[in-house]
Formats: C-alpha cells, sequence, structure tokens
C-alpha cells in the first residue's frame, strides 16, 4: 500500500482530443457496409417509379430464374410481417397500415415493392430490371397545401380530405392579446423539405442462427434497443432472441432515429433464406426512401404594443407528413408548436397543426425535428414586428426576453425552461461582432448602393429528450459502470453515438470521478447483446441524460470502492480520491487496481458486500433542459447574381456546462453548416407529379467545403438544474440557430428595396429575380 | 515498395482499353473474350472486347500485386472493397459526387466509384489503409486529429486521401486554397472548419516550401 496519492488533474472541460479518431482516420472503423459473413447473401429492392399507382400485377418469373439470385419477394409473401410502426399518438391520429412492401398500392415514389437476394450484389441489381409489374398510375399530389384544397387527389383513398391530424393548443388568451394589441403582423413562412443525406446510407445485415434460433440484426441505427423490441414485434420473435448491433454509424441526424422496411425485411428474408443477407441503400434510394425532415407551410401572427412588448401569437401549422407516418412522423410538430413562442416572456398562445398526406416519401425526425421551423418562424416574425415598428432588431429582442430571475420559465405552450440568461449570449454576440460598427458599415454600404445586411436569431431549444412522459417509448437512459479485475473500465452505455464524440466525453466523465486514466476508460454501445436495455442518441439527450445515468453509476461505484478500500484499508474513516482509497487517519492508501483484484478474488468481503465491482443506473430526467443562444450573420447580396457572400458568421451558444470544448465547437460547426444548408442551398424538390427531381448528390445541394465560412463561436455556460452535470446539450443548436440568423440577415440587406421576407433556402436565382424585381416577389 | 513497373505484370498494349472503347464493346453485344486486359497476351490481341463475363486483372494496391477476377463492369470501389477487402474507401454517392471513395491511382486522387477496376491496372494505387506505415499515423492523419476534422468518420478516408494529394501538389496551401482545392468532397457532419485547418497544419509538417 502506498502512503501518497497523485491527484489527477480534473479532464472533464478540457479539450481532449476523441478517443474515437484513430479508427476513423486509418479507415479501419467497421460500418455495416464493410461486414462480410461467410454465404452472405445481397438483397435489391425494386421500388415504385410512380407517386400513386395501383399496383394490377407483378411477375417475378424470369427474376427468380436469373442465374445467381436465390430468391425474389413480393408483398404477397410478405403478409405476415407487421407493419412499419408509429411510435406517436395524438387524437384522432390516422395512421395508414404501413407494409413492408406495397401490396395492391404504391403511395410514393420509392415505395418498396418487391426485393430480390441474390449471390452478389451486382446479380441482385440486375435481377431487378427482369421483374415486370403493371402499374396503373393514378393522380398524386405532392404540395401539402394542394393537398388540403377540395377536389385534391386522395393520397389514401379511405380520407378523401387528406388530413392525417389535427391538434391545437390554447394558451394564456390569444384572443384578448390581440384585441388589445396596437400593431399586429402576418407572414406564411415556409420550411422546406429538406435530405437529411447522412454520408452513410441506411444498411442492414440480417443473420439467422438456424441452431441457435437467434437472429443478429446489424443496423445503422441510433435506436438499437428500440429497433430490436420493434422488429421482433414485427417478424414475431421474441425479443431476447433478436440481437441488434449498430456497428460504426456514418450519421444519422435523425434519419436513422426510425425503424424501416428494410430492416424488418431483411430479418424476415434472412430466416426464411436460412443464410445471412446484405442490403445496402444506394444514394437515389436514400433520398427516395429514407425520411425527409422539415416540410412545413406555417401561417404566423403576432401581436405587439407599439413599445415593441409582444402580446401574443397565432400559429397555424401545415406539416406535409408524406404518404405514411414513419416511427416518430405527428410528434415532430408538436415540439414545433411547444418551442413556438421561442424564448420570449408572452404567454398568450393560439396554435394549431395540421398534419397532411402527400404522395412523398414520410417527414421524420432531422436534426433539431420541429425546432428549428418554429425558431425559423418566431425569430422572422420578431424581424417583421421590428421593421414594422422601425426598432432595431436587437433592442427588441432584449425587451423581450423574460430575465434570469425569472426561472424556471413557465410558458404558454406548457414548457418549463430549466435556467437561462437571454440577453447574455445576444449582447456577447454583438460584442464580437462590433454591431453598432456594423449597422455604421451597412449605413455606408447603402449610401454605395451594396445590399450589406445583419442578421440576429436568439434561439431556444428543448433538449436531453426527456421526461419518459414526453417520449412514446420513454426518456430515460441506462449506464453500466465496470471496474474490471485488472482495474480498467468499462462503460455500457444505452446511448448509442454515431459521429458525437460521447465515447470521449463519457470517458472523461468516468476518468474524473474514478480517478483512471482517460486511456483506461473503454465505453460500449450500440450492441444489444452486451448493453442493458437503454433508448439512444437523438434529440440533444446523449450526454445529458445518457452522462447523467453514468455520472449516477459512478457514485453508487465510489460506495462500493470505499467499501472495499476500507476493509483493505482495516479503517472505518477512508475517502476515494486521485484513483486510491485513502484512510483519513494514517494517510494509508489502497490504489483502485488492488481493491478491483481483491473484490473480484473476493476471499474476504466488505459487511454488507457483494464480489465485483459493478454498478448499474437508469435515470428519469425531471424535465428537458433548455440551451439557448445568439447567432449574428452579416452578409451581402450581389445584385449581379443573386449569390448571397457570408461576410461573418458569430455564434454564442449556451449548452449549459461544457465537458468538452472540442467537441461542442464540431457540433455547432457541423449545426450551423446544416442550418447553412437549409438556408441558403437545399431542398428537396418533388414535381406536381410526385417525382423527387433532386434524387442524386447531383442535385441536391448539400454544402461543400467552399460554402462554409469561418465561425467566430463563444458561449455562455448556464448550467441546468434538471441534471447533476450540468449541462443542456448541443447537438441541434447550431442547426436551429443558424437559418434565421441568415435569411434575417438576407432580408435587412434587401430591405431597402421593400422585402420583408423570403422563403428558403435563399438561391442566387431566386435573390437575382427578386432584385430584378425591385423587390416585388 | 515495389511498384508495377518493376514487376512482371503484363503493360497495357498500347491499344488497351478505353473507357470510349470499352462502352461501344458492350454496346456491341460484347461476349468476346480478348482486350488487353487479359492475362494472357494471345487473347489480348483478339479485339478491342471484354466482358460480360469476369477478366483476369492484376491490381497494384499499396504496393503489392493483386491478381483478381472482375467483370468489366466492376468499379475499382468495389475491387477493393468487395474483392481485397480494403474497406477505408467509401460508396456514398457512386456518381463521382462527394469523393467519399477517393484514392490515389499514379499519385492523383480519383473518385474510385467511377473509375473501372481493369482501367486501373498497370497503375500504382494507394488507398487509406496504404496511409498509416505500421502503428504510425500519416501527417495528415495526425492533423485531422488535432484540428477535430472528423466526426462520423464516413467521408473521413476519403478526404484524408485527397488531402494528402492536395498538399503533394500545393506544398504551402492557405485555407482558401484547401476550401477549393478540396471542393470534390463532401462532409455532411459539417467539419469543414477543422478540415481546412487540419490540411494547413499538415502541409507545414510536411514540409511545404515556406514552411
Amino acid at each position: 500500500m502506498a502512503t501518497t496519492v497523485t491527484k489527477t488533474e480534473p479532464i472533464v472541460g478540457k479539450g481532449v482530443r476523441r478517443k474515437e479518431d484513430p479508427r476513423l482516420i486509418t479507415g479501419t472503423a467497421t460500418y455495416v457496409d464493410d461486414i462480410e459473413m461467410p454465404g452472405m447473401r445481397y438483397a435489391a429492392i425494386l421500388r415504385s417509379p410512380h407517386a400513386a399507382a395501383k399496383i394490377l400485377r407483378i411477375e417475378t418469373s424470369a427474376a427468380a430464374a436469373h442465374p445467381g439470385v436465390v430468391a425474389v419477394f413480393t408483398g404477397d409473401d410478405t403478409r405476415d410481417v407487421g407493419p412499419v410502426p408509429c411510435a406517436a399518438s395524438l387524437p384522432g391520429l390516422r395512421a395508414p397500415e404501413h407494409k413492408v412492401l406495397a401490396t395492391d398500392r404504391v403511395y410514393y415514389v420509392g415505395h418498396p415493392v418487391a426485393v430480390v437476394v441474390a449471390a452478389d450484389r451486382y446479380v441482385a441489381q440486375d435481377a431487378l430490371d427482369l421483374i415486370e409489374v403493371e402499374y396503373e398510375p393514378q393522380p398524386a399530389v405532392a404540395d401539402p397545401e394542394k393537398a388540403l384544397e377540395p377536389g385534391a387527389p386522395a393520397v389514401h383513398p379511405e380520407w378523401p380530405d387528406n388530413r392525417a391530424f389535427t391538434y391545437q393548443h390554447e394558451g394564456g388568451d390569444a384572443a384578448k392579446a390581440f384585441a388589445e394589441a396596437d400593431v399586429v403582423v402576418k407572414q406564411r413562412i415556409v420550411s422546406q423539405r429538406l435530405i437529411p443525406t447522412a454520408m452513410e446510407t441506411r444498411g442492414v445485415v440480417a443473420a439467422w442462427d438456424a441452431g441457435m434460433r437467434t437472429l443478429t440484426l446489424h443496423s445503422s441505427t441510433q435506436i438499437p434497443h428500440l429497433m430490436r423490441s420493434l422488429v421482433a414485434a414485427m417478424v414475431g420473435m421474441p425479443e431476447n432472441r433478436l440481437r441488434v448491433v449498430t456497428p460504426e454509424v456514418g450519421g444519422g441526424f435523425g434519419s436513422k432515429l426510425n425503424v424501416y422496411a428494410e430492416e424488418a425485411l431483411l430479418a424476415w428474408i434472412s430466416m426464411r433464406i436460412g443464410k445471412p443477407v446484405k442490403w445496402i441503400e444506394s444514394r437515389r434510394e436514400n433520398y427516395q426512401a429514407t425520411i425527409h425532415g422539415r416540410g412545413h407551410v406555417d401561417y404566423y401572427e403576432l401581436a405587439a404594443r407599439k413599445d415593441g412588448t409582444i402580446l401574443g401569437l397565432k400559429a397555424k401549422i401545415i406539416q406535409d407528413c408524406g404518404a405514411y407516418h414513419q416511427l416518430l412522423t405527428p410528434a415532430i410538430p408538436t415540439l414545433s408548436l411547444l418551442m413556438a413562442p421561442g424564448i420570449y416572456r408572452f404567454r398568450n398562445v393560439s396554435a394549431e397543426i395540421i398534419g397532411v398526406f402527400t404522395n412523398c416519401v414520410p417527414t421524420d425526425a432531422y436534426r433539431g425535428a420541429g425546432r428549428p421551423e418554429a425558431t425559423h418562424c418566431i425569430e422572422r416574425m420578431v424581424d417583421l414586428l421590428a421593421a414594422e415598428l422601425k426598432m432595431d432588431p436587437a433592442e427588441i429582442r432584449l425587451k423581450n426576453f423574460p430575465g434570469p430571475d425569472e426561472f424556471p420559465f413557465e410558458t404558454g405552450t406548457g414548457l418549463s425552461y430549466d435556467s437561462g440568461d437571454y440577453a447574455a449570449p445576444l449582447k456577447k454576440a454583438m460584442e464580437i461582432a462590433g454591431y453598432e460598427g456594423l449597422r455604421e458599415e451597412q449605413r455606408r454600404a447603402r449610401n454605395e448602393g451594396r445590399f450589406l445586411g445583419i442578421g440576429i436569431s436568439t434561439y431556444g431549444e428543448i433538449c436531453a429528450l426527456g421526461p419518459s412522459s414526453a417520449l412514446p417509448a420513454g426518456g430515460w437512459e441506462s449506464a453500466t459502470v465496470r471496474v474490471e479485475p485488472s482495474g480498467k473500465v468499462t462503460v455500457a452505455t444505452g446511448t448509442s453515438p454515431h459521429g458525437q464524440g460521447e465515447e470521449t466525453s463519457f470517458a472523461q466523465i468516468v476518468a474524473d470521478e474514478l480517478g483512471v486514466d482517460l486511456d483506461d476508460v473503454e465505453v460500449i454501445h450500440g450492441d444489444t447483446g452486451i448493453v442493458q436495455y437503454g433508448i439512444g442518441t437523438f434529440g440533444s439527450r446523449t450526454l445529458a441524460v445518457g452522462g447523467t445515468a453514468i455520472h449516477y453509476a459512478c457514485q453508487d461505484l465510489k460506495t462500493k470502492i470505499k467499501q472495499w478500500g476500507a476493509m483493505l484499508l482495516e479503517s472505518d474513516d477512508v475517502r476515494f480520491e486521485g484513483g486510491a482509497c485513502v484512510c483519513n487517519k494514517t494517510g494509508k492508501s489502497v490504489p483502485l487496481a488492488e481493491i478491483a483484484a481483491a473484490a473480484y478474488r473476493a476471499l474476504k468481503l466488505p459487511p454488507g458486500a457483494e464480489p465485483g465491482l459493478v454498478a448499474t443506473r437508469f435515470w428519469e430526467p425531471s424535465n428537458f433542459t433548455f440551451p439557448f443562444g445568439a447567432h449574428i450573420a452579416v452578409t451581402e447580396v450581389d445584385p449581379e447574381t443573386g449569390q448571397v457572400e457570408i461576410k461573418r458568421y458569430v455564434a454564442v451558444d449556451d449548452c449549459g456546462r461544457i465537458i468538452n470544448p472540442l467537441l461542442v465547437a464540431g457540433q455547432i460547426h457541423g449545426g450551423v453548416a446544416q442550418g447553412l444548408g437549409q438556408a441558403l442551398y437545399e431542398e428537396a424538390v418533388y414535381d406536381e407529379n410526385g417525382q423527387l427531381v433532386t434524387g442524386e448528390l447531383m442535385d441536391y445541394a448539400v454544402p461543400k467545403a467552399t460554402m462554409v465560412p469561418h465561425i467566430e463561436s463563444s458561449h455562455t455556460e448556464t448550467p441546468s438544474p434538471v441534471n447533476p452535470l450540468g449541462v443542456k446539450g448541443v447537438g441541434e443548436a447550431g442547426t436551429i440557430g443558424c437559418s434565421p440568423a441568415v435569411v434575417n440577415s438576407v432580408v435587412d440587406a434587401l430591405s431597402p428595396l421593400g422585402v420583408k421576407h423570403i422563403d428558403m433556402p435563399l438561391t442566387p436565382e431566386k435573390l437575382w429575380r427578386l432584385i430584378a424585381k425591385g423587390g416585388q416577389a | 515498395m515495389r511498384s508495377p513497373k518493376e514487376s512482371q505484370v503484363r503493360k497495357l498494349p498500347e491499344s488497351g482499353v478505353s473507357r470510349r472503347g470499352f462502352l461501344q464493346g458492350v454496346s456491341l453485344g460484347g461476349g468476346a473474350l480478348g482486350a488487353a486486359v487479359l492475362e494472357r497476351p494471345a487473347e489480348a490481341a483478339q479485339s478491342g472486347v471484354v466482358g460480360p463475363g469476369e477478366v483476369s486483372i492484376t491490381l497494384w494496391v499499396n504496393g503489392k500485386e493483386h491478381e483478381l477476377r472482375v467483370e468489366p463492369r466492376v468499379t475499382l470501389l468495389d475491387a477493393l472493397r468487395d474483392r481485397l477487402g480494403l474497406t477505408g474507401a467509401k460508396r456514398v454517392c457512386d456518381r463521382g459526387t462527394c469523393g467519399a471513395c477517393t484514392v490515389l491511382v499514379e499519385g492523383k486522387a480519383v473518385y474510385a466509384c467511377t473509375t473501372l477496376a481493369i482501367d486501373a491496372q498497370g497503375k500504382n494505387i494507394q488507398t487509406i489503409e496504404g496511409m498509416t506505415r505500421g502503428s504510425e499515423l500519416h501527417p495528415v492523419m495526425k492533423a485531422f486529429v488535432n484540428n477535430d476534422a472528423q466526426q462520423c468518420g464516413f467521408c473521413t478516408p476519403g478526404f484524408v486521401v485527397a488531402a494528402k494529394a492536395f498538399i503533394d501538389e500545393h506544398p504551402n496551401p492557405t485555407e482558401e486554397d484547401v476550401m477549393n482545392g478540396l471542393g470534390g468532397n463532401l462532409c455532411r457532419c459539417g467539419t469543414y472548419i477543422g478540415i481546412r485547418k487540419a490540411v494547413v497544419e499538415a502541409a507545414k509538417a510536411m514540409g511545404g516550401r515556406n514552411a
């Protein structure tokens, strides 16, 4: 036993390099498509070329006879596979039955119709061309507002009005607020459909073990445990005979927070043919058949006094659901409704959501999921109000924030904002940007006839999803922390990080708690055969909820460690510090590795103790967390080309306590890049027949290296009281804060032409036309 | 390191398969054996058409010779990934738009998804797997890690390979040069800010002209 203790410096709060990086940077990480198994077969899926059609006949014999083809299946074969699940429930929700393969009708371009299984991927693809499908095309509707018009084609013939659901909320007294208002501003605002575009498409390897009667499903997903429960139900097998393994995941952004037809289909095929089978989605399939995001047409009205005090909000949110409900489709716009008032003090809210069926692929969670739409709308509305009242957009915001002493702040939509000082990031962003100087520069630019704009967005978000009462499958998270006999530490988390870097931030937390080196902590996730049940990674929850479960498991473990340390030190007064138990009387210490060895050898046990050093915790949060921040974009529009130049981008975010500033910066940068994509470049375009025009990466404008500006990033740190780590979450902040800052900036730039609003994306063509017409849309 | 030029591998004849010739051959119905890429010179002399059945080819990857049989339509990416087990290069767009499949052919960055394996014969091919020396990371890799230039990692091997090729051509780049030079690669996680810094740092570490 040693008599000195080395107190290691805390590693939480430091920008340590990621533990994930070595395998990623060398190309040795294993993603689904990198998995090969003996006897593996390959599946390819035939998809509908029509947005709406009856299937009259499917002829598969030529495909089945093609050399190398193992099997061909159609919807007739898979009738017994359970429907693709929707976990969200709303009163009066219309939920069409969603089979894994179409049977008598197709509802969107990309709808799976048949599957070929072959010895080789090329052969499977060849054989798809040999399947003959006789379709009888039907009228289609791809625009949600057109779908609501009387006489529009019915997406599902049983519901001719195309309404999937309506949902209403009244908070405070909006009618009174509007009656008392000096000014009301109104605007129709579109948050266009976006394609999440994870670099790695979806992919599944299903492997049935006939001897063990178990199925292993490797899937690129954000929710391995939920997938296990849901796919087991779909294919009718006991959940404990299905193991879902999530290997490295090449991005999700919400698109893999889902259970798709293909996961159950591949599971069913592997059981049917008795071989492992792989399906890797092509990019075109990814664009046609993996969920899209956003898809809002919103009608907002904001009421205010002439001094700029906002009194109330009326909102009509039209959500394009697509043809079906995927896992959370109807729930996403409810997040928009909750977030509709933004971070302002008014509590009078009257809001309605109309969910609409269209002949398009379903919408669902995409980075921000409902909150970017809401933030975009309220931030546009506040700018419209400022313009109407000829107030500075910063001033009107500062006037309407609740003060730091008003938290927890109850909103008009039923939320309780945990903590905040909303003016702080705005003031800091204005200071970094040199706001007054910028306005001066703008005046000079305008005198020269240049279109220079300054745009502010101040956002809040609902993160750390969340209390179980708010989530259809539970909102808790689990952790097991195990000190191995050698003293090395293994963490099993129910979350499923896929690029965010939580193997590192979790290890930081554990390293500090247990006084071990970062390299001595291994974080395991994404394998239902190893990890206790968990929920997954989405909604900026992984650190705030999953990290907290780890924190509490460490506390339990430390109690056990001290019991063993006390026994070994023959003292009843010990502390655990710097990776060792120390006797407070003698100063003698015993390191964790020796304690662990004793705990597993178990020759003698402390009173009431069990052998081993393991602790498992399931943690239920009491509330969401509410990160916030302020972004300022300075843009200049070239009147000759309509091109927007981002001259400055300042982001001041408050995500609570920061565990690793490197990871936080990365999340902000990436989030801003995606917000910028929505603001300037991206749009999933369906033509009037429901054909997806932006069907490949050639046609869909994901931001490239040249398109993402330098970001001047800073923080305020307001700890969340919801969890002991004080963290709030940061995965979606950049995306939520960005698009209104950019659009407000461009509208500000073009305001001398009388421009008050422009819908995204702000393409050069759109702006050039607007300028050419003197600002008249 | 051995290279194909020093080796016994047969050199492509002058009338080797051009992409156009290959496409014409296929459109004529194919079936005929022949072409330069076949192992036996006697067959090579027959015609300019290969496929559609498998043909034997030799690829030089990361200094090693690999003999394999592939259909002429098999892309270099599929040959590397599915036949040689070199899965570092990724299939993302399969259309030559995103750069995730980038490998070096004769030191030049190419999209392996739009290169036929048969067209890569007789050339030095380097993949991400060939950039490490044992456990030693390449300076570009080190700089990527230092600058947090990867998140999900799926585009990363393509970016690292493209960055190496870029630095070889532009040993002393500015961040703006990097922005333009790596315009052929996509990262959806939006790590461009880190990537730009990483490439400048790597170029300095690799002894750029003014460094």
